[in-house]
């Protein structure tokens, strides 16, 4: 087992840290429901690390924990060695975390630019009257933003779409604007829920591909909530399977294939 | 045939054109390319000194004299450069289609023996080492975009940049090595090297000296006057000639801008940017713009409708004429400028045909309402016939003399004559030098006076003298009955109808005709849309039965125009299916530009042949498919085999 601070290198040449998130004895319940029953995992600097369960099995809840949505009746978060106090989402997101959303939620009659524009709102230091006078320092601010975000659009290949009304857009690009509004942000840790929900095979295949480019170009680190087992096991470095608010199983794709519990409760009886 | 020199002190290579532009116009844009969502450009000064420092860069990577480079990528200026530099290096350049799989490039690169490979991408890249398994002469591999490429082992692989930057630190070095391979450059050194796609058999790779690019350039730069100040959208496949001569020979020669657009999806998006000059597509672009404006009506307001329908209707009365400056009467001019006002010019701003001054469409035939759509609305398109082997040009239409059922008068230069079989054969100074490591083919084509053959069927209209296609030589046989068939003939009918994409029609030694027909899918689609038909993949919307329906309606409608042809009324169709998969290039059906290889759609599809033949209703196929990373599949359909009505053959005319 590696030590929290300890590094190692995958046999793709990527270079995984120490622990950056650590989710200790989470408790998340909702009324009598207790939608997380007292889980623990953590997340590696530069990794891409999955959640996988069956319907209602917690996941979305455990994002939203990460992500400061929700506040957990019992557990600890710790971020970067230290423990995290009761954040809002925007604290959370100041810190360098971003997330996108299994509904989509972008706006929709604004365009693509603008709204991955949005997401250097934390970019943004000038006040409501400088940018409405559009004067000096609000508009080299606005410049330097707008071609942070050009790369962006360069980079997941949305340039075509630039100046279309995101409600025009089909499915799998709004999902990709998604992604590109919340790299726009420049986040060291990116939480993607469902990122391929709905994806016909080819969509799947290039947004697979902008996943594994952004974790090696950026060094972002991951975590995502998935349903295509092929797709999880192909992407991730570690998975953490969760039951009915439990965690069942943890490890990497091929310890996790091979767990039991897993089989049982997931992926079906094996007939091997 | 007498070789004509160029006139002492003109510049007789490619990189003595660019020295020349830029002593003549060094601050005037000469690139330009959208990227980050703006346009950056360069001027003549500043993309020679990039082609230096390239062309340096190669020297340090140790690029010999003769060595062949390939080329795999979209445009980019750094791709015209790189062409450039390879040529000041002695070396040649071969360009390949970027969209290629692996396999297809490996034939070329083995067969052209490239050293260095210049790629776009990391897909790019990943294809070349794939071709390496088995190609064993690529010593290094340079891309441009450095995304994804970190992990790759370095050792013989660059960044263009950083061998621009060597090329730039050595400048000391290399300076006198690039001045002696310059110099050793001259008429008749090797300009380029292209790969014909070819209907039939392996593409063969046509050299082209630097007299044939140059004398070319010059001739049809004369021909439609263009200027320094033109502009150009290169986004045509760099492989294929035409882009060479308007993205390199004439832009070298007249110094205007080549723009690169950002991608391949926003190339009308940065087409309405620039907004052209010259403009060159071939006809399935138009035909896709003209679907799209339809689409587009047909969902707009009444108003608008109205509008739309009521100028467009006065434009295809005058709208050619005024275009040709024949008279007409001041109330129709008048009409036509209020139409420009409120429909025409919108429009063209809308497609980015506003400054187009000289358009031209080549490469297949392009139907009569389409050509009349474009030149109706005031643009000038035109036809040409040409061949890589020709350097593009054979024949073109002047200005006032624009048909859509010729492809024009012989270029400036060039020499036409028709063999007693009907080929075309033609001689000009744009005649490539020979097939790269094929003498055999050469020979089978060029005969030692420079006559080559086109294998085209055509002829000479009486009267006006301009050349009319009929169809690929080979391709014309006889019907069982020993009258005429020329499948192209109903194929352009077929095609000229907005919900076929492709026809292939089949009846050579038959008694009667049967065909294969694709459909359009956006216009189709849009069909279905709007009368409420669902469908959920492309196989189910080919083979519903309001489709089949309505192409019937179509091939007997093109049956009826056939049978007004005394020569070729045999050929009208009398039973066809529509195939449950589009053909594609991946698969072999069709060329790399979109042409039909019909001898494999024949032998592939068999089946599916026969069973018209035996007037079976129905039959079942399996066929397999590529997909663009090469991997292949199977789809399995069960497809509607149709009768179609015919028409009797209008008789022969005396003159006839």
């Amino acid at each position: 087992m590696l030590d929290d601070t300890e590094s190692y290198v995958t046999a793709d040449g990527r270079t995984i840290g120490g622990v950056v998130l650590d989710l200790k004895s989470i408790t998340l319940r909702f009324g009598g429901v207790e939608a997380i029953k007292n889980i623990s995992f953590d997340i590696r600097e530069g990794e891409i690390r999955a959640i996988i369960g069956p319907n209602g099995a917690g996941k979305s809840s455990m994002l939203n924990v990460i992500s400061g949505f929700y506040v957990p009746q019992e557990g600890e978060v710790w971020f970067r060695g230290e423990r995290r106090p009761q954040m809002k989402p925007y604290q959370v997101a100041q810190q360098g975390i971003a997330r996108t959303f299994q509904n989509i939620a972008l706006f929709e009659g604004m365009s693509v630019l603008d709204n991955v524009m949005t997401g250097r709102l934390n970019k943004m230091k000038t006040g409501l009257w400088s940018q409405a006078l559009w004067k000096g320092k609000a508009e080299r601010e606005e410049n330097e933003n707008r071609e942070a975000v050009e790369k962006i659009i360069d980079f997941l290949e949305i340039q075509s779409i630039r100046k279309t009304p995101v409600g025009r857009l089909p499915y799998g690009l709004k999902k990709r604007v998604e992604l590109a509004r919340a790299l726009a942000a420049e986040p060291t840790i990116l939480l993607l829920d469902e990122p391929m929900a709905g994806m016909n095979v080819e969509e799947k295949e290039d947004m697979c591909r902008f996943i594994l480019d952004v974790n090696d170009e950026f060094g972002t680190t991951i975590a995502l909530i998935e349903h295509d087992m092929g797709v999880v096991m192909d992407l991730s470095d570690r998975v953490v399977v969760m039951d009915y608010g439990r965690k069942i199983g943890d490890g990497t794709p091929d310890e996790v294939r091979n767990n039991q519990d897993v089989i049982d409760a997931y992926l079906g009886v094996s007939h091997d | 045939m007498t070789k004509s020199s160029a006139p002492s002190g003109a510049p007789i290579n490619v990189p003595q054109l660019l020295a020349r532009n830029v002593a003549r116009f060094p601050n005037k844009a000469a690139y330009r390319e959208k990227e980050f969502g703006i346009w950056q450009s360069w001027t003549w000064a500043q993309a020679a000194e990039e082609i230096e420092a390239i062309a340096m860069g190669l020297l340090a990577l140790g690029l010999n004299k003769g060595d062949y480079v390939a080329l795999i990528g979209r445009n980019r200026p750094a791709f015209y450069w790189s062409m450039v530099a390879i040529q000041k290096c002695g070396a040649v350049p071969v360009p390949l289609y970027q969209d290629a799989v692996a396999e297809e490039m490996a034939y070329v690169l083995e067969h052209c023996g490239a050293r260095f490979v210049i790629v776009g991408d990391q897909e790019q890249v990943d294809k070349v080492l794939e071709v390496q398994e088995t190609v064993h002469g690529i010593d290094e591999v340079i891309y441009l975009d450095k995304r994804g490429m970190r992990k790759y082992d370095h050792t013989h692989m660059n960044a263009l940049d950083d061998v621009a930057a060597e090329g730039r630190a050595g400048h000391h070095r290399f300076e006198a090595i690039l001045k002696e391979r310059e110099a050793e450059l001259d008429y008749d050194s090797t300009c380029v090297m292209l790969y014909t796609s070819g209907t039939t058999g392996k593409p063969k790779g046509v050299v082209l000296s630097n007299r044939n690019i140059i004398e070319t350039s010059k001739n049809s730069a004369d021909f439609d006057h263009l200027k320094a100040d033109d502009e150009v959208l290169a986004y045509l496949p760099m492989a294929w000639v035409g882009d060479f001569i308007f993205s390199i020979g004439q832009a070298m020669w007249t110094g205007f801008c080549v723009n690169c657009p950002e991608s391949a999806e926003t190339m009308m998006t940065d087409m309405r940017e620039i907004g052209p000059s010259y403009f060159f597509a071939p006809p399935r672009v138009f035909e896709t713009q003209l679907t799209n404006v339809m689409i587009r009506m047909e969902d707009a307001g009444a108003l608008k409708r109205n509008m739309f329908k009521r100028y467009m209707d006065v434009a295809r009365r005058v709208g050619p004429a005024i275009l040709d400056g024949k008279p007409v009467s001041i109330g129709d001019r008048l009409a036509y400028a209020l139409g420009n006002i409120f429909v025409y010019g919108p429009l063209k701003n809308t497609l980015g045909f506003s400054r187009v001054r000289v358009g031209y469409t080549a490469g297949e035939a392009i139907g009569p309402e389409i050509f009349d759509f474009y030149r109706s609305l005031g643009i000038n398109l035109k036809q040409l016939y040409g061949q890589t082997e020709a350097s593009v040009f054979i024949t073109q239409q002047p200005d006032g003399e624009v048909r859509s059922d010729t492809v024009g008068v012989p270029s400036p230069g060039v020499e036409i004559k028709i063999a007693d079989n009907g080929e075309v054969f033609y001689r000009s100074p744009g005649v490539f030098v020979e097939y790269y490591k094929n003498a055999d083919s050469t020979a089978d084509t060029k005969d030692a006076e420079g006559w080559v053959a086109t294998g085209d069927a055509g002829f000479f209209e009486d009267g006006s003298g301009h050349l009319r296609i009929i169809d690929r030589a080979k391709d014309v046989g006889k019907m069982a009955d020993g009258s005429m068939f020329a499948p192209k003939f109903v194929e352009n009918k077929l095609k000229f109808y907005p919900n076929i994409l492709e026809a292939v029609v089949f009846g050579n030694n038959r008694d009667r005709c049967v065909a294969f027909i694709n459909i359009d899918l956006t216009a189709v689609g849009n069909w279905a849309e709007r009368n409420n038909i669902a469908y959920s993949s492309y196989q189910e919307l080919s083979q519903h039965p309001k489709v089949l329906e309505m192409i019937r309606e179509h091939v007997e409608e093109a049956n009826a125009s056939v049978a007004q042809d005394p020569m070729l009324g045999g050929c009208q169709i009398h039973r066809f299916l529509v195939l449950h998969k589009e053909l594609d290039a991946d698969d072999g059906e069709l060329t790399r530009t979109r042409k039909v290889r019909r001898r494999i759609i024949e032998e592939k599809f068999d089946d599916l042949i026969t069973a018209l033949y035996d007037n079976k209703d129905s039959i079942y196929t399996e066929t397999e498919v590529t997909y663009e990373d090469g991997r292949k599949g199977k789809i399995k359909a069960t497809l509607d085999l149709r009768d179609a009505k015919v028409q009797p053959v209008a008789r022969a005319m005396a003159a006839e």
